[in-house]
């Protein structure tokens, strides 16, 4: 067992470290620190999707071959440690994480030409075409259907939850081709669709954080025969399911322990400035403190944890459910400190300020009420609760990890 | 030992029930939270030919002599409607400061105006540097001739923008967290001086900030005695907490009674989700938070009449439930919904809002706990 980095490594990180200084700049940060919702509007999300892509960066898991950076599992590592820790903004994954994988695993050589080079550019918008109304933690119960119609596929239903679907050029759903399949998972079809295809509308869903229409997150998507070419079918007929398990499996998001570091982080800024009625900072009051510090212990359990996974990673073995844990944990952690963030900022929580970004962007002069740092706080706390919902929920998981790891 | 209520305690209830029912369904109350004016002066009508208004103060007064447990019963059932009129800080609020302690001037003046729904008043004690410290103030009353020269600056005052008269806390003497040297201040918010920043909350609410520049007021201004106004102010304190408890559990059975209704009707995997164990049994914490928040609520408005240091007890402790509790159910009521509990669409998240906004009125969790402990030690 070895914690330390190797010359090389360390001469990555100071690459990385002096890219971010450079390209990640004050309006990108100013708005990053407004967020409600993790996300910037479309414009910041581009820009600075679109230096990471012309750096070469924006797909490290992608092989070298399809224009990956050819990095190893530690400089992966490394890059996400130092993006995660200056809080840049996310890469969306719905292209480069989640379609291409499955793209280059399962899509015909046409369609790798057609697809991935946009994605690698940037220089379109994909968005996850999974859930429906019906179905949520049970997604393999999904209905919208896609009949065979000679050249084409004919798309009903509708698609929900459906993230920044609003600037998205393009969705890859999950579909039910044969409704008489003997399991529900038989059924179902991966299929690529154009959001300009007639018959398709995208009506936002107002989540509990009021976001402005520049700050909507969900969407509801909603298919009316809409006429799908067949070469937009992934890999084969009712295999969809095998795709969309590859894809859950071979793809998990960003290490969370670097996340949370800078989220702690946080809250001790904001506990540094608020003070307690006594005259004492809240960084010095003795309970707060001993929050923050059960936080940190418990986010370096998270980091080790991640640490232990990546060298088995790196060391080329799968890792299959144990990701449940790092899900579970890694949300329920992360809704921790935004309880901490809540309690911290007191009562200055309790304004709403709808359009947080309104000075950055110049639309209103008016100063906002409270510390700066409030407005987005309670938004946040109750936007983040989300994340023991999305992609599979919390009881999902451990459901995953009582079947498959420890075998009950 | 008897935890039943009389046969008025139940028409009142009712009537309550009643005006929630027919004027504040969920469609209703988004449209008034989203009005320019943010609240319904009808409703603020209704309440007061209901006598809602009148409840707590003496029938001497004009009112029907209620007590605590006529309050609980009627923030009960506001948190059930999530209500949004000024009721707590007009009526429990600086309708308590005028009953306890206004002068006969003051109450003859003030009372009948707010029992005919003619004035609404908020309660402007909380500054940004004293967090949930009563006695933390810069605001000061400088007594000049016969007359006092108010200065400072109050945060997050609910109701506010609603409210024709402040009743402010200064520091009229003493260093700034000292306990004497506290007094309390009626102020006219057309008064010279005065003015207001007045925004929506998280939680549908509206609150204003109050900014005072050389506000004069003369004596018959200050509410009970000059710089030993903090007694008074935390008894007001510990009733308004009792109140938002109170409000607190009729916020929580909703979300409770919502979330076993969704599970048993949510088909996934075959099944409602309800018939899965791990949901029943979050459900039932869920129910034994509520239950012991009822309990705690019932307790502190049992003993706000006691004496000093047994209400204070009661009214952190109760607070610190509140806090805990509303905390889990809001929470889990919106996991157990799934997506749909993230929608503004659905009440769901509304009331888990406000029950998080509960914890931040007149201290939180951690605040009241140390309250407890040193209550305790002593």
């Amino acid at each position: 067992m070895d914690l330390s980095f190797s010359t090389e490594d360390e001469e990555f990180r100071r690459e990385v470290r002096a890219f971010i200084e450079r390209e990640y700049d004050d309006d990108l940060r100013r708005q990053m620190a407004q967020s409600k919702n993790g996300y910037l509007d479309k414009e910041g999300q581009m820009k600075w999707m679109k230096k990471l892509s012309n750096q070469g960066w924006l797909a490290p898991n992608w092989p070298k071959e399809y224009g990956g950076p050819g990095w190893t599992q530690t400089q992966k590592y490394i890059f996400d440690v130092e993006t995660s820790a200056a809080g840049t903004p996310p890469v969306l994954a719905f292209g480069v994480k989640m379609v291409a994988p499955v793209i280059m695993a399962f899509g015909s050589d046409e369609q790798k030409q057609t697809y991935l080079p946009p994605i690698l550019a940037s220089d379109v918008w994909w968005c996850q075409g999974y859930s429906e109304p019906g179905s949520g933690s049970d997604l393999a119960s999904l209905q919208m259907r896609a009949e065979d119609k000679g050249d084409h596929f004919l798309c009903n239903g509708s698609k929900i939850w459906t993230t920044l679907a609003q600037h998205a050029d393009w969705i890859f759903c999950l579909v039910r081709t044969d409704a008489d399949a003997a399991k529900p998972q038989q059924g179902i079809s991966f299929l690529l669709i154009d959001m300009k295809t007639p018959g398709i509308s995208v009506e936002p869903i107002v989540t509990l954080d009021m976001p402005v229409a520049n700050q909507q997150e969900v969407n509801q998507v909603f298919f009316d025969d809409v006429r799908v070419p067949k070469e937009n079918l992934i890999g084969e007929l009712n295999r969809g399911w095998t795709y969309a398990k590859y894809l859950l499996e071979f793809e998990r998001g960003n290490a969370y322990g670097p996340s949370l570091k800078r989220s702690i982080a946080k809250v001790k800024s904001i506990a540094e400035n608020e003070l307690v009625g006594t005259g004492e900072r809240l960084i010095d009051d003795s309970s707060f403190a001993g929050k923050i510090a059960d936080m940190e212990r418990q986010i370096t359990a998270m980091e080790f944890t991640e640490l232990r996974i990546f060298a088995a990673l790196s060391a080329g073995e799968r890792v299959g459910p144990e990701s449940s844990m790092l899900k579970a944990k890694g949300s329920e952690l992360g809704q921790g400190i935004t309880e901490l963030t809540l309690e911290a900022t007191g009562f200055y929580t309790q304004p709403l300020m709808r359009d947080t970004w309104a000075e950055i962007k110049g639309r209103t002069n008016e100063p906002r009420v409270g510390p700066t740092y409030a407005a987005p706080v309670a938004p946040y706390y109750f936007n983040y609760r989300k994340a023991s919902i999305y992609a599979g929920s919390n009881e999902v998981q451990r459901n995953i990890m009582a079947k498959l790891v420890l075998g009950l | 030992m008897d935890f039943s209520f009389t046969e008025e305690q139940t028409l009142l209830r009712n009537s309550i029930q009643k005006f929630v029912q027919d004027e504040y369904d969920f469609d209703t109350r988004r449209k008034i939270i989203a009005s320019d004016e943010g609240m319904k002066e009808e409703n603020w009508q209704t309440l007061a030919e209901l006598g809602l208004l009148a409840a707590p103060f003496t029938e001497e007064q004009g009112g029907f002599g209620g007590g605590p447990i006529e309050t609980m019963i009627v923030m009960e059932e506001f948190g059930r409607g999530l209500v949004v009129e000024p009721y707590a800080p007009t009526v429990i609020q600086c309708g308590g400061f005028l009953r306890y302690a206004g002068s006969s001037e003051q109450q003859e003046a003030l009372i009948p105006q707010i029992i005919e729904g003619k004035l609404k008043m908020a309660f402007a004690y909380a500054e940004p540097q004293g967090r949930y410290n009563l006695a933390d103030l810069t605001t000061t009353a400088e007594q000049k001739g016969g007359d006092f020269v108010i200065n400072g600056y109050k945060a997050v005052v609910i109701g506010g923008p609603w409210a024709d008269k402040f009743i402010v806390t200064a520091r009229t003497s003493g260093s700034q967290r000292e306990e004497k040297g506290v007094t309390v201040f009626i102020i006219d918010k057309g008064a010279d001086g005065v003015s207001t920043r007045d925004y929506p909350t998280v939680d549908g609410f509206r609150a204003s900030e109050l900014t005072l520049e050389n506000v004069v007021v003369g004596k018959d201004a200050v509410v009970g005695e000059v710089d030993n106004g903090l007694p008074l102010v935390e008894k007001i304190a510990d009733e308004a907490i009792a109140a938002y408890c109170a409000e607190a559990i009729g916020a929580m059975k909703v979300l409770n009674d919502t979330t076993v209704e969704y599970c048993k009707t949510r088909k996934q995997f075959g099944q409602p989700i309800g018939k899965f164990q791990v949901l029943q049994h979050r459900m039932v914490d869920m129910f034994m938070e509520y239950e012991q928040s009822v309990s705690m609520t019932y307790m502190v408005n049992l003993k706000l009449e006691e004496d000093e240091i047994e209400r204070k007890k009661a009214a952190s402790g109760a607070k610190v439930q509140i806090g805990k509790s509303g905390r889990f159910v809001g929470q889990q009521s919106v996991q157990l919904h799934g997506g749909m509990g993230m929608t503004d669409e659905l009440n769901v998240g509304h009331y888990f809002k406000r029950l998080t906004m509960i914890d931040t009125a007149f201290g939180n969790v951690d605040h009241h706990l140390k309250r407890y402990a040193k209550l305790s030690q002593a």
